[in-house]
């Protein structure tokens, strides 16, 4: 062997660490590592099994083929026809209730987001600045609202926002004199939308809220001290340099849970359907092709279309917020 | 010299204090505003027929009465399937639900968070994207695999889809995210198996983390209407929430229904008190530091 073809070979030993002579072996050694490497990690993978099992049966398949299915026309009678991209023509150029759906969505999701968000996490952050004793009882103040969902906070809202003038709102401004006749709120369509937004926002401390709540406990006593040491003093700054960087991870996950909580928002105060579908949402929308008109395969483009956007926002989330590696 | 160094320290203490009590006013007065729903809630179940219909609508009770929940008891009685039944139901759907959700998720959470294996990337963003991704339109694929298999019209339908529950698997693994990797460095070098470091390691961190989707998980299956309705023909086999969405409507059952919401809704209070007490500082009660 000549000291030219050593010098090569070194080379390449150094451009690959677990280098072979040749690319055939080089593939095989690489297979045979992954092996291995499945082989050391067995009992992770025994861990996992059981929940990817049921997730792919049945979370996982039936999104695939509500995938498959919106290239299809369905009525769940016939077997499915392909129709190509006929339905998401359709939604796209000639469905103008979807558009209407698609506002009512997007003004829905940027408002209540990241007011949501944010308020989620500042009350979260009070919240962990109370004595042990009292806070479990203000975090069940705060998600109250939740707890107590679907017909009691319907009933509470109905009462509120009556639209007579014994609507708790109504014979407020009545009495005050700001108004003259009570205000038809969830019949008028400029004060639907309005009207459903408020009662999300109070509503709105909901799981994002109660990680963050968790979050902050989870927070090292000691970074506090360290940071104060540092020169860390008021109460912002700890937030700032201590709690953020401490609670990123949950910070990722409530973004992702209410970027889809916001975006995939159906049922409202307002009922379905609403005078002049002022709020409908591209979820109501959807509900009514599959459940009502059983076109699976166009309810299905519209999951597929809202799942997108979500997928969309959602990767921005993950990028901003997300590990870095 | 030792006198003004007292004041000083009382000083600094009033004015720690300071923010501390502009918070806890704060947060009393929005806390109040917030609990509003659930004391109507209450302030319902206990009205009188004549409060009930009162006119203009009044907030709180005046002259509380039982009155409603022995309408409702007079409902249930009636029932061909027996009340008791319902509730023996949904009590074991729920206890075996939440059970297997919280021992599923802290094992499947572990590797994801800790581990280094291949594919593990692979499988955490099928995870993250399912979640995005609009399930509502899947309901039909959904019904045809869970029927094929034949769990349907037993308690299984309540229990084994639902433990696909991708969200609180994220909310895990980002919890376990937090903790520092050289905790499980230290424990491997001191010759702890994986299964120890899993036991004796990532189970006590997670408590935080469990309790919260304790909490998240908890009301759902306890109102569990849906499955009831969609995979179940054997009244028998039926849940509490069920049955009480059966006899909520009609002006005359205002009252009773304002009952039954009450008994739904106050199993999840309880639960959220339980499990918010056993949220505390994860890092300081495992010994790490």
């Amino acid at each position: 062997m000549s000291k030219k073809e050593e010098k090569k070979l070194k080379k390449a030993e150094a451009n690959k660490p677990v280098a072979p002579k040749k690319r055939f072996f080089n593939v095989e050694k690489r297979l045979g590592y992954t092996l291995h490497e499945m082989w050391t990690h067995k009992m992770s993978y025994a861990m996992v099994a059981p929940f990817f099992i049921i997730f792919i049966t049945f979370s996982l398949l039936p999104l695939l083929a509500s995938l498959g299915l919106s290239f299809t026309y369905w009525n769940i009678f016939e077997d499915p026809v392909f129709n190509g991209l006929e339905n998401y023509v359709y939604l796209f150029v000639d469905d103008a209730l979807f558009l209407k759906a698609f506002t009512n969505t997007l003004t829905y999701a940027v408002i209540v987001g990241p007011v949501s968000y944010i308020a989620s996490y500042f009350f979260a952050w009070f919240i962990n600045q109370v004595p042990d004793k009292v806070r479990p009882i203000y975090v069940l103040a705060f998600y109250a609202p939740a707890l107590t969902s679907g017909v009691a906070m319907a009933v509470v809202w109905a009462v509120m926002f009556s639209n007579d003038s014994t609507g708790y709102l109504n014979s407020l401004l009545l009495n005050l004199g700001l108004i003259y006749e009570p205000i038809q709120w969830l019949q008028d369509v400029n004060y639907i939308m309005p009207v459903v937004i408020i009662v999300a926002l109070w509503s709105s401390l909901s799981t994002q809220f109660l990680s963050f709540v968790a979050g902050f406990r989870g927070v090292d006593r000691e970074l506090y001290d360290a940071a104060s040491v540092d020169g860390v003093t008021s109460r912002f700054q700890k937030l700032l340099y201590v709690d953020v960087p401490q609670t990123m991870p949950q910070l990722l996950f409530a973004a992702v849970i209410t970027i889809t909580g916001s975006f995939s928002v159906g049922g409202t105060i307002a009922g379905h359907p609403s005078p002049e579908d002022a709020a409908l949402t591209i979820m109501l929308h959807l509900s009514d092709y599959s459940g009502t008109r059983f076109e699976v395969g166009y309810a299905s483009a519209i999951a597929v279309v809202l799942s997108v956007m979500i997928l969309g926002i959602g990767r921005v989330a993950f990028k901003v917020l997300g590990e870095k590696e | 010299m030792f006198q003004v160094d007292v004041d000083y320290l009382k000083k600094a203490k009033k004015r720690k204090d300071h923010g501390k009590v502009v918070i806890l006013v704060f947060l009393t007065l929005a806390g109040a505003v917030s609990l509003l729903p659930l004391i109507y809630l209450v302030c319902t179940a206990f009205k009188p027929p004549e409060e009930l219909f009162l006119y203009p609508p009044t907030f709180f009770v005046k002259n509380p009465t039982i009155q409603n929940f022995k309408d409702l008891t007079a409902i249930t009685a009636n029932s061909a399937v027996p009340f008791t039944r319902y509730l023996f139901n949904t009590i074991l759907i729920t206890v075996c639900y939440i059970f297997c959700l919280v021992w599923l998720l802290t094992m499947t959470s572990y590797p994801l968070s800790k581990h280094k294996f291949p594919g593990k990337k692979g499988l955490m963003s099928l995870v993250t994207t399912s979640m995005m991704f609009i399930a509502s339109a899947a309901g039909i694929p959904a019904y045809l695999i869970i029927t094929s298999i034949g769990i349907d019209n037993t308690y299984l339908v309540y229990i084994i889809p639902a433990l696909a529950n991708t969200t609180c698997l994220f909310l895990m693994k980002q919890f376990l995210d937090t903790v520092p990797n050289d905790i499980f460095e230290a424990g491997k070098i001191d010759g702890a198996s994986e299964w120890q470091l899993y036991q004796k390691i990532a189970i006590p961190l997670l408590k935080n983390a469990q309790a919260t989707v304790i909490i998240l998980t908890f009301g759902g299956i306890w109102g569990e209407t849906g499955t009831s309705t969609t995979y179940i023909y054997k009244e028998q086999l039926r849940t509490l929430g069920f049955f009480m969405s059966t006899i909520g409507g009609g002006i005359a059952r205002t009252g009773a229904g304002a009952a039954s919401g009450l008994i739904m809704t106050l199993p999840s209070i309880i639960i959220f008190i339980i499990n918010q007490s056993r949220v505390q500082d994860t890092m300081a009660h495992s010994g790490i530091k």
